[in-house]
């Protein structure tokens, strides 16, 4: 970022000045540790960018777990006013939903530290994951117009799940201006046979053991207690979101003269929230966000299937609880005050969060009384957090933090810092179990590849947008 | 001797392809993408099936994107996987070409790294001293 300067405006932000064609200022959320980080790659650049784009509301926001993306950053929050505005597909990324679920159990660690690694095995045969792995839910093309239409709740109808699973997930599991009539061909027939499937890269399922409260009233609301088993699963869409988001920015590349948007760089093609390209774009993404809500429904049901029959247990002994679903790759139409006035915005999160505060009517009425919780997934050795929305997320960052621990190490060098050494056995030698369908996955996702999470976290909740409520360690941990 | 290289990006993967013409520098291009997604177990890849791609673009960047993303296609959704790639038309908005390759089998092939798309992020074609360059992002 050689050529920008940011000025740190207190102990957690710092402000990109606006200038040039810039039409706001940017804020990066980071503390002194993370700006030094951000010194090595594009990732502040590409926070300006995202700057230029048609009715951009107060700033182009980045959360500390920033790094360089494609067009937007990772980690990117932006929101654009409905009149006057654009959508970009490349704002929401390829794996558009792709998101987090946590489940609690009854379970402690002693009730199965002996079958772990029976369970870690059993996951790894009955949900299938890696590159292109299709799944067992096979799709018949009128199925699959009702999955994409329907989500989560699809998933449910058809005995993946149970109904109060949809109470607790995000928007209840479904974006309802979903019209598959505006999703290809193509994505189509990439989607019929991945349902049900993680993926590969940073996908993962992973066992984990609630380590530490730092919010006992959150805690108990959310159901989370210290030294209990919960699961975690990170996925998304799948090919079928992945080529939506190709079709679409191809096609927004292709008219970007036409709509007369000045693009610092074309990844950002984009289209006017008004327009006919624009509306479609939103139904076809709805169509892949509802994908990626019953992919996750259906692996907590055959996680729960897996529990409940390697264990011996009863679905009440085990009791595995859907806390809460979360996307971080995606375009809402959500509602903010903005100077005195209430208006309803375009919110694209690129790699992060929603965080909206107690009392919100989006949020699930029995988390209503504290928040929604946010979960922030860690790298494979470390595990992941827990966090609760808070008032200042909607009117800093239009309801948004952080989604993960975010990369710091690019593939590459991960593989070049890892020859020689045997990841799976060093995160062994750390209590978590790992079964990975690529040596070369596992080198890539190694958790020196990431920042401390603790880092990125504290960011967010000394800056007052999420606060921290549970630490979960990894103990075992599958991957594609 | 190999005539793609990468270059460090932090999320995803960045390489930079040269070739002596432009028609070479889509056809190593080609050869890079693959190199980075697979192995094959047997050596070459077999010339066995052949598919004939049409692919436009604004410029030529565009369709240096569109080009690749059509490759990515055919092997992500319809499981081709490209061993040789022939340009038969070209000019600096639209090519045709032919593919030659096989179908993909996971005894033969090695899945080294997924790629999930050809990004328009930061790319560049230009001409060089001795030849062309073109560089590109694509999300892992």
């Amino acid at each position: 970022m050689s050529d920008i300067t940011l000025e740190k405006l207190d102990d957690n932000r710092w402000l990109l000045p606006q200038t040039g064609s810039m039409r706001v200022p940017g804020i990066i959320y980071a503390n002194e540790k993370i700006y030094q980080l951000l010194k090595g790659d594009e990732s502040a650049r590409q926070v300006a960018n995202v700057a230029h784009l048609p009715g951009i509301v107060n700033f182009s926001l980045a959360m500390p777990d920033v790094h360089w993306g494609y067009g937007f950053p990772i980690g990117g929050v932006a929101a654009f006013d409905l009149d006057g505005g654009i959508i970009s597909p490349g704002g929401v990324g390829y794996d558009i939903n792709c998101g987090c679920r946590l489940m609690t159990t009854n379970l402690t660690l002693q009730d199965i530290k002996t079958r772990l690694s029976d369970l870690t095995t059993a996951l790894y045969h009955h949900i299938p994951s890696g590159v292109g792995s299709t799944g067992s839910v096979k799709l018949s093309g009128k199925d699959q117009k009702k999955v994409l239409e329907e989500g989560a709740a699809w998933a449910v109808k058809a005995g993946f799940g149970l109904h109060e699973d949809l109470e607790t997930t995000e928007d209840g599991g479904v974006i309802a201006v979903a019209d598959p009539e505006q999703v290809s061909a193509r994505a189509l027939e990439r989607g019929k046979q991945q349902l049900g499937t993680l993926g590969s890269g940073n996908h993962f399922l992973e066992i984990e053991v609630v380590q530490e409260i730092f919010d006992e009233e959150a805690a108990n609301t959310f159901g989370l207690h210290k030294g209990q088993i919960a699961v975690m699963i990170h996925t998304g869409s799948r090919g079928l979101g992945y080529q939506i988001c190709d079709d679409y920015l191809a096609l927004m590349v292709k008219h970007a003269q036409e709509t007369g948007i000045a693009l610092p760089d074309r990844q950002l093609a984009c289209a006017y929230l008004d327009s006919g390209r624009g509306k479609n774009y939103l139904a076809a993404m709805a169509c892949g966000a509802n994908y990626a809500w019953a992919n996750r429904q259906i692996l907590m049901h055959k996680t729960r299937e897996v529990f409940e029959k390697t264990l011996r247990m009863s679905p009440r002994e085990v009791n595995m609880r859907l806390v809460y679903d979360v996307c971080h790759n995606i375009a809402k139409i959500e509602s903010f005050n903005i100077c005195g006035v209430v208006k309803k915005l375009c919110v694209h999160r690129k790699g992060a969060t929603r965080a909206f505060p107690a009392g919100h009517e989006a949020i699930p009425v029995r988390y209503r009384g504290v928040g929604q919780p946010v979960l922030i997934p860690g790298d494979m050795g470390t595990g992941s957090y827990v966090l609760v929305g808070q008032e200042k997320a909607m009117t800093e960052t239009f309801g948004s933090a952080c989604h993960g621990a975010g990369r710091v190490m690019s593939r590459s060098q991960a593989i070049k810092t890892s020859r020689g050494r045997s990841i799976a056995r060093e995160l062994s030698e750390k209590g978590v179990l790992v079964m990975a369908g690529s040596k070369g996955t596992l080198s890539e996702e190694m958790p020196e590849a990431y920042k401390n999470v603790q880092d990125v976290v504290q960011v967010m909740h000394d800056s007052g947008i999420a606060k921290k409520v549970a630490k979960l360690k990894s103990i075992s941990c599958i991957k594609g | 001797m190999s005539n793609y290289k990468f270059f460090d990006h932090t999320a995803d993967i960045g390489i930079e392809v040269t070739g002596q013409t432009r028609k070479d520098l889509f056809v190593n291009a080609a050869n890079a993408l693959f190199d980075v997604m697979i192995k094959s177990r047997v050596g070459e890849i077999s010339t066995k099936q052949q598919k004939k791609i049409i692919v436009e673009g604004a410029d030529l960047a565009a369709l240096f994107i569109n080009y690749l993303r059509e490759l990515l296609y055919l092997f992500n959704g319809e499981q081709f996987v490209t061993g040789r790639c022939e340009i038969i038309k070209f000019t600096n908005k639209a090519l045709q070409a032919r593919l030659i390759g096989e179908s993909f089998n996971s005894k033969t092939h090695l899945i080294k790294t997924e790629i999930k798309a050809v990004t328009y992020s930061g790319v560049k074609v230009e001409k060089i001293k001795d030849g062309w360059k073109a560089r590109v992002i694509f999300d892992v």
